[in-house]
């Protein structure tokens, strides 16, 4: 496939329909929750895109992101899309192996200087560059090179957007984000574990039409990062009505009630779950009865157990009372016992006035 | 700090401070009272002290005719934040939660937006009360900063509980943590303030009914 052929020839030459490639603009649109009228758009500005030279660099990750890109059942379109962008250089996905695998990096960058886009999944070792190595060169050292020439980078994934579970306690590589390490460069963070597919396309056609997304505090795309699960989750009348499962298995779990009560993260966790869902739109993890982990949000492995309602206190509470109860009655009773010393001492030390007094002063 | 660490913090160390000085307070300042002692009562009883004592406890939740003609703004706009207070943090199920990790013990909610309802008519009660204080002369007189520092840490909850319930400004993890770290600051500063009235009002009650009621006359 040429390089230089733009998108609309491309589909045209794979019979790709019209009416196929508006509906995967229709599908885009909404949800990047834009008018319909933008439909148009996006059709006309990805109809006429040539090429772009995609480098995907992959770090401490465990290939999830890529499988969830992969495994997507969602509009084989989507799939195409990612075809019709050059994907010059992916371990996982790409043919070649050893050198002429970053030759072919190193010719794409070279080609492409200042104008490819580079997509990062894993953390990068911030302790010992020998933590993690490609064709020996350290993580560290091939993103800050790649990262230089590209006109911006994608960071799939929790532990490229935020460090994710390798930066989890005790953090054994020094685990960082791509953020931590790139201060010069457009980054979108399109975080998750692993992002949904539609969503790390959607984040590519939204930066190839309308140029870098508005993103929010955490570099992510309002788009689908915007609203939390649990303002747009299904379960959230149960929730408002204050009917929740207490245990995996008890009548409120069958009803589908509220999982609050079981650790669900969906009130602090932002993601296109509940809309986009997974598996061709057919559920997400609160849909099939378990509790949101929040894994779009920094920390998530370690922002307290999964199964502990958000708002319980993470530590021992009534142990904690118990050593304060004890500790009051100590020093209550040392104090008591010195403000009865006070009181004892007062009495003891009263002067009464008798008659006398006070016929003297009169 | 990530908004994350910020919420993890305050769940984690900074509630267990805070309720290590809420519960270490309380008994220091009940066991103050109690210590001091009373001196004997030498008369013969004309009646029941604990009869009196326990009458007097839920006598004073109705006002009387007298108090409610002369301060009747002050008892009903009293009653409308006790009340409020009383649903919002002892009938919302992630509250009871709390209530439940640190005692085993747990009771019914209420919906959350009869809550919510409940938190803004307290948190308008809680204003007219300030204004209230401020406009009155006497009351202005008689106030301290202790007065409006312990209004404000009463509000505070409530304003942050409504930010975060409703997600307004800042992440939702900032804002729940926003909202458990007044809730700390309310916890930190009960023992010692007026706020504590919450526990010594039963004994002061029980104190004035056993009296009269040992005399043998109704408190």
């Amino acid at each position: 496939m040429s390089k230089d052929k733009t998108l609309g020839e491309t589909l045209q030459e794979r019979g790709i329909s019209r009416r196929s490639f508006l509906k995967f603009c229709a599908t885009t649109a909404s949800m990047m929750a834009l008018p319909p009228t933008m439909i148009p758009v996006i059709a006309a500005t990805l109809e006429k895109l040539r090429r772009p030279s995609v480098i995907w660099l992959s770090f401490q990750e465990c290939t999830g992101c890529t499988e969830s890109l992969t495994r997507s059942h969602s509009a084989t379109i989507e799939e195409l899309i990612f075809d019709t962008i050059s994907l010059d250089y992916h371990h996982t996905l790409q043919a070649a192996a050893g050198t002429a695998a970053e030759h072919a990096r190193e010719e794409a960058m070279k080609e492409n200087h200042g104008s490819y886009i580079l997509v990062v999944d894993g953390s990068i070792p911030g302790e010992n560059n020998g933590y993690s190595t490609i064709a020996g060169i350290s993580n560290k050292d091939m993103l800050l090179d790649v990262a230089a020439g590209a006109a911006a980078i994608v960071a799939i994934g929790s532990c490229a957007a935020f460090g994710g579970i390798p930066k989890a306690d005790p953090n054994p590589t020094g685990a960082v984000s791509v953020s931590d390490l790139v201060k010069d460069k457009p980054i979108v963070n399109v975080p998750g574990c692993p992002p949904i597919p539609a969503v790390i396309t959607g984040v590519l056609v939204q930066f190839l039409t309308f140029g870098l997304p508005e993103l929010d505090q955490l570099g992510r795309p309002a788009a689908f990062y915007g609203k939390s699960i649990h303002d747009r989750c299904y379960r959230r009348p149960f929730y408002d009505k204050g009917l929740f499962a207490d245990s995996f298995d008890d009548e409120g779990a069958k009803k589908g009630w509220c999982l609050f009560k079981l650790g669900c993260k969906g009130p602090t966790t932002y993601n296109a779950c509940a809309v986009t869902k997974w598996n061709d739109g057919t559920s997400f993890p609160i849909e099939a009865g378990h509790p949101c982990l929040g894994c779009s949000e920094p920390d998530f492995w370690d922002a307290g157990s999964f199964y502990k309602a958000l708002s319980i206190p993470t530590g021992d509470i009534g142990k904690t009372a118990v050593y304060a109860g004890t500790a009051g009655l100590v020093a209550g009773a040392a104090l008591g016992a010195s403000l009865r010393a006070r009181k004892q001492s007062a009495v003891k030390n009263h002067e009464r006035v008798t008659i006398d007094d006070l016929d003297q002063e009169s | 700090m990530t908004d994350t660490e910020f919420l993890l913090w305050v769940r984690g160390p900074a509630f267990n401070v805070a309720t290590f000085i809420l519960c270490a307070g309380l008994v220091i300042r009940v066991l103050e009272i109690f210590l001091l002692g009373r001196k004997a009562n030498l008369a013969e009883a004309r009646g029941s002290a604990a009869a009196g004592g326990l009458r007097t406890m839920l006598r004073r939740f109705i006002p009387d005719a007298g108090s409610f003609e002369r301060s009747g703004f002050t008892v009903v706009s009293g009653y409308i934040f006790h009340i409020g207070l009383f649903i919002v943090i002892f009938l919302f199920v992630p509250h009871i939660l709390v209530f439940e990790s640190a005692t085993g013990l747990s009771w019914p909610g209420l919906p959350s937006n009869i809550i919510d309802a409940t938190n803004v008519v307290t948190m308008i009660a809680l204003l007219a009360v300030l204004i209230h204080r401020i406009k009155d002369p006497v009351m202005r007189m008689l106030s301290e900063f202790n007065d409006y520092l312990v209004w404000f840490v009463t509000i505070l909850p409530l304003i942050t509980g409504y930010l975060a319930f409703h997600r307004i400004g800042l992440s939702a993890a900032m804002l729940i943590g926003l909202h458990i770290l007044s809730v700390e600051l309310l916890m930190i500063l009960f023992p010692f303030t007026k706020l504590s009235h919450a526990f010594t009002l039963w004994m002061a009650r029980w104190y004035n009914g056993a009296i009269a009621g040992y005399k043998g006359v109704q408190s």
